[in-house]
């Protein structure tokens, strides 16, 4: 079984691939010895923790050896969480493995946030938990349980548009669109982390987001009228 | 026969301003459905088993215990046994489940037997291609070795440029839904009105009975045309599971291997030249791969065509890789980049400035006034100037250079029809059986039926995105706008036609007196004598007018609202860190005539979009094949590079927006403007440095090899 385990850090770009049946991770830091665990720690352990997978669905070698000092429950197939979706509960039924993109897309028919590259590189399944942009691809959906999950479509009423969707459509800052929610989701939660952002922050913030239409010109003015829109002065 | 004619430049009120996307609201809130969005009710999800070696003939496929897995609902194989997979991830078969995590269980339960065979996966060493280099004839005109003889100086030199993806964010696919005689068809397309046809063809299913929807599409750049296989699958597993709705979209890795990839293009090049720089012979020898059929020959030598001597060979290299599809301007930044390496390279040996070289052998070309006044528009807002230096003059680490790149493109309107209603309540509906893929079609077509009306674009409903309407040509070879545009020009001057000779009785002259300003009809400059839109539509009586426009490419040209030949220059500045390799963007011009420019705002969105385009394949786009397992090494999106917001530098670009180009109608400009930033961004990093980095991409690997004049693999 194939299993991802990705996550986003701040400005960047970071995949774990663990391919669950040999147990063997493709990232570089595939030597099982002890040492080398503890520094990957991350992950793999908190990783296995938090979607609640035992040894029966993971199989053999390294994975396996931390999953027994783990005693994880073993959890398969469906089960039933609710998630806080734009202010408000929504339960839903995924495996362990469902990502938040696929419970949001599949399960929950929103759509907003787009897969693409679903190995958290590039930024069109992003949405904002717990106050921070992450990308859906590389979060759990059981991950996501008890955190406050908003989506592109939590950021405006139907027929209404949040100021930062307005000045992407000003700056036209979308051609095909696909890209699109994603940096909206990107924009907000940078702006709400600096309001007031440089060109160079702008960048730096937009970083982890691909538009393959190639619209960074206008993304790069939107943000910095949403910012003016919103008070800020640099822009 | 009505009068069709463009209003003129100065007289135009909607077209030629700049208007944001009327979409631009539904995409940028998320609202907007794409076809991979669609979850109706009952959808089964699918996983594809794709062929791990590249080259295999299949012995036995086994589904039986992937049958009877959890959730699943249907299998079908694309291949049976005794066929031959001629490239890695070649589709094998697809499973429909209740949910994506269960089909893709049942696709790891699929037992494959395969009988692996000899593949072969790089071709920038045609030394090493043996048999699979096929050779296309040769070409020749004037005499190249008595030219070449009698040149002052000849140049010698090599290029190559690899095979790179489309890599449309919304992966290929669709969801379809076969229930008793009909099916319903929502592909991620650039062909609303043709792939249905296709879908038919495969299926040996009634066209007519298939209807095609698609109101937004994630990315095609020419790749979105064909129906595919997976979408025949995809439909024959709705049939298979009584009609359940079935959605099939690649995942990544299969997106970059199979759903088209741009030819490469490697070229050995002599060129002659006078003194002076007037270029006298060319002889080139090239080869390029497309995957399995091979590749054609690119439009070489570029623009700077006519050289008066000149001998072209070509050969097809056909790989174990998965196939080309038509890639914005097929061909022609693989020739760009190919022609302006060795125009530049070429200066250098002449000690003469390249843009002196080009300027000077601007007779060589189509449209030589043109690409003079463009080359000398580019140089001005580059400051060439000011920063061009003998190629790798400069002290320190970071070195700056300038450079050119130029394109060319036909561009003439599709085959298009539109169908436009104007009602008794004074609404207008405008329906064509096209696509918007993010060039802003749907805005384009609002405003020139807006312009023609004499009415706002809000009083204008435009519907597309699907094959019910008026049939139009795919969106392909940048001839939509030129296409749509004329047709529902044509037929918004047809509707006001009727609607005149309904009017004309009330204001007491004849129907051709009249004209429809500022939501009005009026007697001709006589705006006292005039009704509003809303009251001369009641004299309709109850039945609306319906009136149909086509544009008809072989008579397009006589009625001059669409034509061809559109042409650009791009200039770049870049700066190369020496000890590092790595080159970064300063600045990318781009001077893009497209004749009449029907909405500059998302025009020059389109331009700024194919610089950053061309920006990706100079600097970070390859698709790594691997010669010992036949694989691509790269089909995601952190190993296969494309540029984020930080890389790319300031861009301008100059939309040549002129009466003379104006006068020649509507020219598509997809296309153009992706040709010649990436040749522009190759001969900077030549003036900067002082030597060529002959392959690109230009990454730090290949940077740092040019500088110690090391060779290629």
């Amino acid at each position: 079984m194939l299993y991802e385990a990705i996550h986003r850090q701040e400005g960047a770009r970071s995949t774990k691939r663990i391919e669950g049946k040999v147990g063997v991770s493709v990232s570089s830091q595939n030597d099982s010895t002890k040492d080398n665990l503890t520094k990957s720690a991350f992950s793999r352990r908190s990783w296995l923790r938090g979607a609640g997978i035992g040894t029966g669905v993971v199989g053999a070698g390294v994975l396996e050896q931390e999953a027994d000092a783990q005693q994880a429950k073993v959890m398969s197939g469906e089960v039933e969480i609710s998630l806080n979706l734009n202010g408000r509960p929504r339960s839903v039924k995924v495996e362990p493995r469902t990502t938040l993109l696929d419970a949001l897309r599949n399960r929950l028919d929103t759509t907003g946030a787009k897969r693409v590259c679903d190995r958290g590189t590039c930024g069109a399944c992003t949405v904002i938990v717990g106050g921070k942009a992450v990308y859906g691809c590389t979060m759990l959906a059981v991950d996501a349980v008890g955190k406050n999950i908003q989506t592109i479509e939590g950021l405006a009423p139907e027929g209404q548009l949040h100021p930062v969707s307005q000045a992407f459509v000003n700056n036209d800052a979308q051609q095909c669109g696909y890209c699109t929610p994603g940096f909206v989701m990107a924009s907000k939660a940078l702006l709400d982390r600096n309001p007031n952002p440089t060109v160079e922050q702008v960048e730096k913030g937009m970083a982890g987001n691909i538009c393959r239409c190639g619209t960074y010109v206008g993304v790069r003015k939107a943000v910095l009228e949403a910012a003016k829109m919103r008070g800020g002065s640099n822009a | 026969m009505p009068d069709y004619k463009w209003p003129a430049m100065n007289k135009r009120k909607i077209m030629g301003t700049r208007v944001s996307r009327l979409d631009g609201p539904a995409k940028s809130s998320g609202r907007a459905k794409y076809p991979s969005d669609m979850n109706p009710q009952g959808l089964l999800q699918t996983a594809i088993l794709v062929s791990p070696h590249a080259h295999a003939k299949i012995r036995s496929i086994n589904t039986d215990a992937a049958k009877s897995m959890p959730g699943v609902a249907g299998i079908r194989t694309f291949v049976n046994a005794g066929a031959e997979v001629q490239w890695a991830n070649a589709e094998i078969a697809i499973v429909a489940a209740n949910t994506e995590e269960q089909a893709r269980d049942a696709v790891r339960a699929i037992k494959v037997d395969y009988e692996v065979l000899p593949h072969m996966v790089r071709e920038e060493n045609l030394a090493k291609a043996g048999t699979r280099a096929k050779a296309a004839g040769e070409q020749i005109t004037g005499d190249p070795d008595q030219a070449l003889k009698d040149a002052d100086v000849v140049l010698q030199s090599e290029y190559g440029i690899p095979v790179i993806t489309h890599c449309c964010l919304e992966p290929h696919g669709q969801v379809s839904e076969w229930k008793g005689d009909a099916i319903n068809f929502w592909p991620s397309t650039q062909a609303v009105s043709t792939v249905g046809n296709q879908l038919a063809q495969a299926l040996s299913f009634d066209a007519a009975k298939i209807k095609v929807t698609c109101d937004y599409m994630g990315g095609g750049f020419g790749s979105k045309f064909p129906a595919d296989s997976w979408g025949a699958e995809g439909a024959r597993l709705s049939k298979d599971t009584g009609g359940r709705p079935v959605k099939v979209f690649l995942d990544r890795a299969t997106e970059l291997t199979i759903a088209g990839v741009r030819p490469s293009h490697f070229m050995k090049v002599k060129v002659g030249a006078k003194k002076d720089g007037t270029i006298t012979a060319w002889q080139s020898d090239s080869w390029s791969t497309g995957g399995f059929a091979g590749g054609g020959m690119a439009p070489i030598p570029y623009v700077y065509a006519n050289i008066p001597n000149r001998r072209m060979n070509h050969a097809a290299v056909s790989l174990n890789a998965g196939p080309q599809r038509a890639w914005r301007a097929p061909n022609h930044p693989q020739a760009s980049f190919l022609t302006t390496s060795a125009i530049t390279d070429l200066a250098a040996k002449l000690n003469m400035d390249p843009l002196d070289v080009f300027l000077k052998n601007a007779n060589l070309t189509l449209r030589e006034a043109t690409y003079k006044s463009q080359l000398e528009k580019a140089a001005k807002m580059i400051d060439w100037k000011a920063k061009y230096h003998a190629p790798g003059e400069g002290k320190g680490t970071i070195r700056r250079g300038v450079g050119i790149g130029v394109a060319t493109w036909g561009g003439a309107g599709h085959a298009s029809k539109c169908k436009i209603v104007l009602h008794p309540d004074g609404s207008v509906e405008v329906e064509l059986g096209s696509q918007d893929i993010g060039t802003g079609t749907r805005t384009c077509i609002t405003m020139v039926a807006a312009e023609t009306l004499g009415l706002p674009m809000s009083a204008i409903r435009v519907k597309i995105g699907t094959n019910s309407y008026p049939a139009s040509g795919p969106s392909g070879g940048s001839t939509t706008i030129g296409g749509v545009s004329s047709s529902t020009r044509k037929a918004a001057v047809n509707a006001l036609e009727k609607l005149f000779e309904k009017v004309a009785p009330s204001l007491g002259v004849p129907a051709d007196q009249l004209e429809a300003v500022d939501s009005r009809i009026q007697v001709k400059g006589n705006p006292n004598k005039a009704m509003s839109w809303k009251q001369a539509a009641q004299k309709m009586g109850p039945q609306s007018i319906e009136e149909m426009g086509e544009n008809v490419p072989a008579q397009a040209p006589r009625e001059g609202l669409n034509t061809l030949g559109a042409s650009g220059v791009q200039m770049a500045e870049v700066e190369v860190d020496t000890e590092t390799g790595r080159v970064r963007m300063r600045k990318l011009v781009a001077v893009q005539d497209c004749g009449l420019v029907v909405n500059p705002k998302t025009a020059e969105s389109q331009v700024y979009g194919a610089c950053i385009m061309s920006i990706c394949s100079a600097l970070f786009e390859e698709r790594v094949m691997d010669a010992v397992t036949g694989r691509v090494l790269n089909p995601d999106m952190e190993f296969y590079k494309l540029a984020g917001l930080p890389d790319i530098g300031e861009i301008e670009v100059q939309m040549d927006i002129t009466p003379e180009h104006d006068a020649r109608g509507i020219i598509g400009l997809g296309e153009p403007c992706a040709i010649g930033g990436g040749a522009a961004i190759a001969n900077a990093i030549h003036n900067a440095l002082g030597v060529r980095v002959p392959l690109a991409p230009a990454t730090p690997e290949k940077v740092l090899n040019a500088i110690g004049n090391r060779r290629y693999a």
